[in-house]
């Protein structure tokens, strides 16, 4: 079976650092894979790669077996298509209102008509769990928990092959990080995609994944089915998973 | 704004060209020298200089919210280009109203020379403006609003590059702000030169 997504030796300097040096990862259909990793160790950087936001310096991104880095901008839109992402702060539109986020695709890239995209916004927000009644208010109004929601809700209303989170948790209380985790697993489930998240909160990456990757000085150092992870066997992992500031790995103060 | 800014300077510049002009007996030229000093050079620079000031920034300071808080990543993974959704229809915006509110602060500035010129240095109010209008030629106006056109176009622009490219938070959003203003009003009074050494020849 073909990998739904396929990093190869992916390498990109910023600012003079090696952030990404050769990242292997493959995401088979269907399987949740959470890569954890200190910050600065180029979680973000691999996402942004992967997604088109930043251009590697070299390697390959291959989507169902093509390769996108090198795609003109045009055909990338399509591959796009493909895609669902949540972002750290949900970057929603502010300008916006809420079924008009979370229906953007369908209006601006489908040209689906206004009416059939609110209907299906409205849809979607009750999968996530958002109340209809705020579709007509502005993002800003909502609480931080409410706007994962929003941005998941975008995120999925196109029925996208691969999800991708990035820290879809951080800075919810715990009761709100656990609904939003459990939202990700039942929708990953009913959309029968390959995800992608990228997390520090170790609680939620063991809900979340099938598999767990660790990213450590811009290369992939563990790889394993979530069940393994406290008998992994490599002790940056170990040092990770149980917090210590003293290990292998040097915290960055 | 622009309209109080046009008055003001009409009504200077009459004052000017008054006491220049009565030094070699030319007060008469007052209406000349003012239209043409108004729709060639200062209605399209100063109404470009004060509009650099307010939408250069707001611009910039929109788009560079949207590129820190990841709104731009957002959009590039939703399928749509960031540039045809943010970027143009803000520069047209700009290259289609700009000559517009150059051409109302033409007249408001004529008008703010007029006001000076019959009220306080007894002009003959029909003859003033009979002389402003028989002098005036075709390509005055064609030079003002292309000026004011180009002047548009540097305004969005500017705006619209240092936003999408700013970069760390709100410390960031405010150096794009600064540059866009800063950029677009030196590059205007350059281009303002340009234009007006390439129609002059």
């Amino acid at each position: 079976m073909t990998a739904k997504l396929q990093l190869i030796g992916l390498k990109k300097k910023l600012r003079g650092r090696q952030v990404l040096d050769g990242v292997d990862l493959d995401v088979a259909p269907g399987k949740s894979i959470v890569i954890i990793g200190g910050s600065g160790q180029g979680k973000s950087v691999t996402l942004k790669c992967t997604l088109g936001l930043m251009k590697p310096d070299s390697g390959q991104v291959l989507v169902d077996g093509a390769e996108i880095t090198k795609m003109p901008v045009e055909i990338r839109a399509r591959v796009m298509r493909k895609f669902g992402m949540l972002f750290q702060g949900a970057a929603l539109f502010d300008s916006l209102s809420v079924w008009e986020n979370i229906a953007f695709r369908l209006i601006y890239a489908d040209n689906v008509p206004r009416k059939d995209a609110r209907e299906r916004a409205i849809e979607t927000m009750r999968k996530v769990r958002l109340s209809p009644d705020f579709a007509d208010v502005r993002p800003i109004e909502l609480s931080g928990g409410m706007q994962k929601r929003a941005g998941l809700a975008r995120a999925i209303i196109a029925k996208p092959d691969i999800l991708f989170f990035d820290e879809p948790t951080t800075g919810l209380d715990p009761i709100t990080a656990d609904a939003i985790n459990d939202l990700i697993v039942e929708m990953v489930k009913e959309l029968d995609c390959a995800a992608v998240s990228i997390t520090h909160d170790m609680p939620s990456a063991r809900k979340i994944s099938d598999e767990i990757a660790m990213l450590h000085d811009g290369k992939i150092v563990w790889r394993g089915p979530t069940s393994t992870l406290d008998s992994s066997g490599n002790a940056m992992v170990d040092q990770f998973v149980a917090g210590r500031a003293d290990g292998p790995i040097q915290a960055v103060v | 704004m622009i309209g109080l800014t046009a008055v003001f300077i009409g009504a200077a510049l009459a004052l000017n060209i008054y006491v220049g002009g009565a030094r070699f007996n030319a007060e008469s030229f007052v209406p000349n020298i003012v239209v043409l000093g108004i729709t060639r050079e200062l209605g399209p620079v100063l109404a470009g200089l004060m509009l650099a000031g307010r939408v250069s920034a707001g611009i910039a300071a929109e788009i560079g919210t949207m590129r820190v808080t990841e709104q731009i990543d957002a959009m590039t993974t939703l399928s749509t280009d960031p540039f045809k959704f943010l970027i143009a229809p803000r520069v047209l915006a700009a290259v289609l109203t700009l000559p517009v509110l150059v051409a109302v602060a033409d007249i408001i500035g004529v008008m703010g020379g007029y006001l000076v010129a019959v009220n306080s240095l007894d002009f003959n109010g029909a003859t003033y403006l009979r002389n402003t209008f028989n002098f005036l030629e075709t390509q005055d106006v064609v030079l003002g609003l292309t000026k004011a056109a180009v002047f548009g176009f540097i305004i969005a622009v500017m705006g619209a590059y240092q936003g999408y490219n700013s970069s760390g938070g709100a410390l960031g959003v405010g150096r794009a702000t600064t540059n866009a203003v800063v950029g677009a009003i030196v590059l205007i009074l350059a281009v303002n030169y340009l234009i007006t050494a390439f129609f002059v020849e």
